[in-house]
């Protein structure tokens, strides 16, 4: 069956000519009661162009960008070389954000070796001794690059497309193309901790796509979406007699002047009613096993630090609890990977913090068999260079650290109908360029929307007289990556 | 005639010789009696080889064929649409143009196929089918390829398939004959095409009796022709609730109300809405929505979503609107100001209108390239708010469906390329917001108190060194002292604001390959895109040229496209239902003939904005009732052809300003730096280094207008994000309007929200005229919907009342909080009693309520 958006007759009308005959044409298909029922939640359910591997999307960002040559793709040449100067291809002629003076190789320290694991031999880093656990259930693409290499731009070009502000983010987009499985719950989820990453709210903005599918933050502090909770003096009672008052008041209006926008405004009302009681459920992780606590290790497994506090573990469970209830797209953020300087301290600190809870994730999810419908996204918005940053270079004394590198970075996916247990793309033997099989963010970007169901040439938005996309005119969906 | 054309065809050399062979095949040389496809097909390749062939005699001869030999189809799709015939220029070309032009027309011609032109139309494919059978849309390609997967991928290949209603359309014009009109071609696109004075439509006695202005016999001669009628007025209380809201943003008065309903008059409603064009709420509404094309906010964007000064520039758009400065100089001065013989302060403020992008300043940023994205955007924006053209394609590459080349863009950048670097590396790694800021002038009293404070620090400081510093417990005394002052002096430095400067030395600009800034391709001058007006060569060659361009009267888009911007807003839809796009993609006008006369009044009354707003306020379209009955709702949902007045939610800063008016909390203070009403915790958090804090206010700044609330692009005021209002991290034409359960929790929930219905539950009290329930009810009602309550309403409202009442008596614990929701000086110690804050309940509920959201 085609594809055929948009649904609504409102807004079939505002795509159609509006002549005598686009009228009498309108009013014909008014008699048909199916089309006015049509007239549904902008979320409601909607066919994809073909048959999806994946039905939710839990993609998992790195803020800042942890280095992929220290995690994912070892350099033994680059350890060999270390502390020389590095040749002239990767400084001549280069922008980068820091580096201003040619700077000296930097390998991966010893105790962070990649070892080949599980049957298909994926390396990862011992930095990440869980996620090496599940290494077969990997889908790993070496041989990234991007466009941009400060992180705002960055991170706007990995999850919108474009480098600037004002296009509509992935989860977005998927939002819009396939609206969501659960209407009580918003499509698309946002889960942070740490600092907010540069790109600020847009990275999970509806860009020009109404608003209705831009990302709902479920907060860990406070209401865990904003204005949940009911105010002073008002309970539960309360709360029931007010909603049902306005309904019962605005009904009166509906029949009166007959506005279907009114029709639409008491479900919502219904609909914000049942949200105050299903949000906190579902952010309820008490109600989970002990053992699903220590297997993720959240805050609120026995002796776990920080009881109940919020943390990058809870966040990996909230968002299981949320792609089994049906959210199509959960985006996740943890900041704190811009490693400029301090790579030896630093690096290993966040690997501990996130290695546990991603892992688990994975497991947990194939546990419950949720893993084939589950499309498990592992992002960093650039990768870093080979080279030093903070001693030699710039003849600093702090540790050093890697800058910002565009050419190439390593992402993985797991489940949801990625290929498992392969690595894709190839890095020269500094990670430094790619080559082979190149895969620019519009290639991925496009295979992530293909195994959701969607053609990334066919999902578009018209905006300023143009069928908009996320791929621009780029993109290629990447088979070798699909199952 | 048939041999005729034949032997035509035959003498023209068959580029394609197929069909004389099927002709000769099936040895029928003369071609009667074939079958009506054969003839179509004949008929098609005879025009598509013929040079002079003109579509109205190509025409007659599809229809004579079609007439001789055509079985009749009795569709009954074609019955439904008995009464409606379609239009090819109306119906079927912007359809064609939305979906198909990108490939096939002008420049681009996919697989061969043109669908903008007669001889391609009617002609064949590459693969030699016909693309239009003229009777027969299952027979013809074009419909095939849109509506049947069976035929290959269904076009277009790089977008949605159609809608049914839009292939629909197309089905039935194939059906009806396929008629194209005799001068069809593709012809000067409307929007570039002069504004022409068009024929005011006379109506019948009805219509006439209705209608108050031209724009209303354009209204009704439209409504006419698909038997529909002008509603009757809306009644008085829900007009002056209406007009008010429109115009100010804020709800008619209780006495506004009250003068009108005692006398509903033309010259009545003509006087308030005169009286509600002189006030200063007036531009604060109206800038609004130029501060979302002006994508002005109070921060920088991106990882240090810094604040930064530029509060003038909104209060030079709400001054310049108050003052009703004509539209062109509103145009000129915001584009260059600065460059006007003698720019004053006022002049150079109206340029912070470019000085709102983005600015990244995060660590490694390269100053140039944030430089050029500033410029991007510049002439985006331009392009986008002042001649309704997205420019931004041919950033990269020649736009693909409209008139612009890739080198169109550049000489426009040109414009926009002598302004600063805005990003300095300030110290190691930090990098700095360091663009142009102008000092402002400051109050009197003002400088007069740093003057006096600037002597006193001179002269202690010449004391200061008077004294030996390192014994003399004098010089600490002084030392504290010049501490003290230098503080003071601080604290009332003069405000800046962000302005253009030029620099002194003219950078060269460049055509960017694939718009890179590092690729750095031919050299080219300021200009303006040929496909447009002529540029005045006398005119200067910087941004004061290019805005004297835009405002001249030979540009017919800028006229246009303001007029309908102006139509949006005040019926919640456009004439031109793509405001931000009035290219060769964009939707055709609604009524074209309308938009014409509003854009032509609009430059013939001097660019004056009041005048235009109340020529439209004053016609009887808009005064409509604005229900919809069920034969409305079936025909026309949207309200296209107005046949009843505009019933909206209003947007998100209006929500917050009519409850706080209804309220009484609303404060009217005017301009100056933004504010921090009440917001919840955890929003503003760090994205970056030097994050200010969100301080709410407790006293009345905590009330003032949603125009002044600080916008941080990063993270704007929530609730209203909420009801759609954009980041304006770029140019919003208009915003979105949806309805979601989160928009409920914010009325239900917000602590804004709660405090409003606080202080409305204390003003119905104290207002009704009798304590008893149902009195208050009625005058809360009124008050926070210009409404009557009818009995069931109140019925249903009592028994709410005393619901809560017995609640409020059973849980103290609960009243107090309710009275404790306002900040402690907004509080009523005298009016806290167990019955107000059962009355909290009912007031929050007229709040929520539709009618109270809603423009109708």
């Amino acid at each position: 069956m085609p594809y055929v958006l948009p649904t609504s007759r409102r807004e079939i009308l505002q795509h159609t000519s509006l002549g005598m005959g686009a009228f009498a044409l309108q009013s014909m298909l008014a008699g048909d009661s199916e089309a006015a029922e049509r007239q549904v939640s902008p979320l409601a359910l909607k066919t994809p162009h073909f048959s999806p591997t994946a039905k939710t999307i839990i993609h998992i960002h790195m803020v800042g960008a942890p280095s992929h040559l220290d995690l994912f793709d070892p350099k033994p040449k680059l350890k060999e070389q270390h502390g020389e100067m590095c040749p002239d291809f990767m400084y001549q002629g280069k922008q980068f954000a820091f580096l201003r003076s040619q700077p000296t190789l930097f390998g991966t320290p010893d105790e962070w070796a990649a070892k080949k694991c599980g049957e298909s031999g994926i390396e990862i880093s011992n930095l990440l001794p869980n996620l090496q656990t599940v290494a077969d259930e990997l889908c790993m693409v070496r041989s990234l690059h991007t466009a941009e290499f400060n992180h705002g731009p960055a991170q706007l070009f990995l999850l919108s497309g474009f480098g600037r502000f004002g296009r509509p983010s992935l989860g977005s987009w998927v939002t819009y193309g396939l609206g969501s499985e659960n209407q009580d719950l918003p499509g698309f989820v946002v889960l942070i901790t740490g600092n907010v990453l540069g790109a600020g709210n847009s990275a999970w903005g509806s860009g020009f796509l109404p608003t209705v599918y831009q990302g709902v933050e479920f907060r860990s502090q406070g209401d865990p979406v904003l204005y949940l909770s009911n105010p002073p003096g008002v309970n539960d009672e309360s709360r029931r007699r007010i909603i049902d008052s306005v309904n019962a008041l605005n009904q009166q209006t509906l029949a009166d002047v007959n506005d279907p926008e009114i029709r639409t405004r008491i479900e919502q009302y219904e609909l914000a009613y049942r949200m105050q009681t299903s949000v906190p459920d579902l952010m309820n992780i008490q109600s989970e096993s002990q053992a699903t606590h220590e297997l993720y290790g959240t805050t609120l497994r026995r002796g776990g630090e920080g009881a109940g506090k919020p943390s990058f573990a809870n966040n990996c469970l909230l968002a299981r609890r949320l792609a089994e209830r049906g959210v199509r797209f959960v985006q996740l953020f943890d900041e704190g990977w811009d490693h400029h300087g301090n790579l030896k301290g630093a690096l290993p600190k966040k690997c501990k913090a996130v290695d546990q809870p991603i892992a688990a994730l994975i497991s947990d999810l194939k546990q419950r068999d949720l893993l084939k419908n589950t499309l498990v996204v592992w992002s960093a918005e650039f990768g870093r260079t080979p080279m030093a940053q903070g001693v030699d270079g710039m003849g600093k004394k702090s540790a050093a650290g890697r800058d910002h590198h565009r050419d190439a970075f390593t992402l993985w996916m797991a489940g949801g109908g990625a290929k498992p247990g392969v690595i894709y793309g190839q890095t020269d033997e500094f990670g430094y360029n790619i080559t082979e099989n190149p895969v620019h963010v519009h290639d991925f970007n496009a295979t992530i929307l293909h195994l959701m169901g969607l053609n990334h040439e066919r999902l578009t938005y018209r905006h300023q007289g143009r069928q908009y996309r996320l791929t621009d005119v780029h993109g290629v969906v990447q088979r070798a990556l699909l199952a | 005639m048939i041999g005729v054309l034949l032997e035509r065809m035959r003498y023209l050399d068959a580029i394609d010789s197929s069909y004389v062979n099927i002709f000769t095949d099936v040895g029928m040389p003369t071609g009667e009696g074939l079958p009506t496809h054969y003839k179509a097909a004949l008929m098609n390749k005879v025009a598509s080889t013929s040079l002079r062939i003109i579509p109205a005699m190509f025409r007659c001869l599809i229809e004579a064929v079609a007439l001789a030999s055509c079985v009749a189809l009795i569709s009954t799709t074609t019955d439904r649409l008995h009464a409606a015939e379609i239009d090819f220029l109306r119906d079927i070309q912007p359809i064609l143009k939305r979906n198909c032009y990108r490939c096939h027309a002008g420049e681009h011609q996919e697989a061969g196929l043109l669908l903008d032109r007669v001889d391609s139309l009617m002609g064949t494919s590459d693969s030699a089918e016909l693309i239009l059978v003229p009777h027969r849309p299952d027979e013809s390609l074009l419909v095939q390829r849109i509506a049947d997967d069976h035929a290959g991928d269904i076009m277009p290949l790089d977008g949605n398939p159609l809608d049914a209603t839009s292939i629909e359309l197309i089905r039935v014009w194939i059906e009806q004959g396929a008629a194209l009109p005799d001068d069809w071609a593709t012809g000067e696109h409307w929007a570039y095409a002069a504004a022409r004075s068009p024929t005011i439509p006379e109506l019948d006695q009805y219509s006439s009796a209705i209608a108050r202005n031209p724009i209303d016999h354009f209204i009704a001669a439209r409504l006419a022709s698909e038997n529909l009628r002008m509603s009757a007025v809306a009644d008085p209380a829900t007009l002056a609730r209406r007009v008010s809201l429109a115009l100010t943003g804020l709800p008619a008065t209780p006495q506004q109300l009250r003068e009108f309903q005692q006398q509903p008059t033309n010259a009545a409603y003509e006087a308030l809405v005169d009286e509600l064009l002189a006030t200063p709420a007036f531009g604060q509404h109206w800038a609004r929505h130029w501060l979302d094309l002006a994508r002005y906010a109070d921060s920088n964007g991106f990882q240090a979503d810094q604040l930064r000064d530029a509060w003038a520039y909104r209060d030079w758009v709400i001054d310049a609107l108050n003052a009703d400065m004509p539209f062109d100089q509103f145009v000129i001065e915001q584009l260059a100001g600065d460059l006007l013989p003698n720019a004053n302060e006022s002049n150079r403020i109206a340029t912070g209108f470019h000085r709102t992008p983005t600015c990244n300043v995060e660590a490694g940023v390269q100053p140039e390239a944030n430089r050029v994205n500033q410029v991007f955007d510049r002439v985006n924006t331009t392009a986008t708010v002042f001649l309704g053209t997205s420019l931004e394609c041919a950033q990269c590459h020649d736009h693909k469906y409209d008139p612009f080349t890739q080198a169109d863009y550049y000489r426009m950048f040109a414009y926009f390329n002598n302004t600063p670097l805005e990003v300095k590396q300030t110290a190691g790694v930090t990098y700095d917001f360091v663009g142009p800021k102008m000092t402002l002038t400051m109050e009197a009293d003002a400088a007069l108190q740093l003057e006096t404070l600037q002597s006193q620090l001179v002269k202690l400081k010449e004391k200061h060194q008077d004294f030996d510093v390192a014994s003399d417990p004098k010089a600490a005394e002084l030392e504290r002292k010049i501490k003290k002052v230098q503080a003071a002096i601080q604290r009332i430095e003069p405000p800046t604001t962000l302005v253009m400067t030029e620099i002194d030395a003219a950078r060269e600009t460049f055509i960017m390959q694939r718009g890179d800034y590092l690729a750095k391709g031919e050299t080219v001058s300021t200009g303006t895109p040929d496909s447009l007006h002529p540029l005045d060569e006398s005119l200067p060659k910087n941004r004061l040229g290019l805005a004297k361009w835009i405002t001249d009267p030979g540009n017919p888009l800028l006229s246009r496209v303001t007029v309908n911007r102006f139509w949006m807003q005040l019926f919640g839809r456009g004439i031109v239902t793509t405001p931000e796009d009035f290219g060769t993609q964009s939707e055709p006008p609604s009524h074209p003939e309308l938009l014409d006369w509003l854009s032509l009044e609009f430059q013939n009354n001097g660019w004056s904005v009041k005048q235009l707003l109340k020529t439209i306020v004053m016609s009887a379209t808009f005064r409509q009732d604005s229900r919809l009955t069920s034969e409305l709702l079936e025909r026309d949902p949207d309200n296209v052809l107005l046949a009843r007045g505009p019933r909206y939610r209003l947007p998100a800063e209006m929500i917050r300003d009519n409850a706080l008016a209804v309220s009484g909390l609303l404060s009217m203070k005017a301009g100056g730096p933004p504010v921090m009403p009440y917001q919840p915790d955890g929003i503003w958090r760090a994205v970056g280094r030097n994050q200010p804090k969100w301080q709410a206010a407790e006293d009345e700044h905590r009330y003032r207008r949603g125009i002044y609330v600080v916008w941080k692009r990063s993270a704007p005021y929530p609730s209203f994000v909420t009801f759609d209002a954009p980041d304006r991290a770029s140019c919003t034409v208009s915003r979105p309007r949806t309805n979601t359960p989160l928009q409920a929790l914010v009325l239900l929930n917000d602590q804004a929200y709660t405090e409003a219905a606080m202080a409305l539950a204390t003003r119905m009290i104290r207002e009704s005229p009798l304590s008893d329930p149902a009195e208050i009810i009625k005058t809360g009602y009124t008050i926070a919907t210009a409404q009557t309550a009818d009995e069931r309403a109140i019925g249903m409202l009592v028994d709410l009342y005393q619901q809560e009442l017995a609640n409020m008596i059973a849980t103290p614990t609960d009243a107090k909080a309710r009275y404790e929701v306002l900040p402690v000086h907004f509080q009523d110690s005298s009016v806290q009693t167990t019955e107000l804050a059962a009355w909290y309940a009912v007031a929050s509920v007229l709040l929520n309520l539709d009618v109270t959201i809603t423009l109708h």
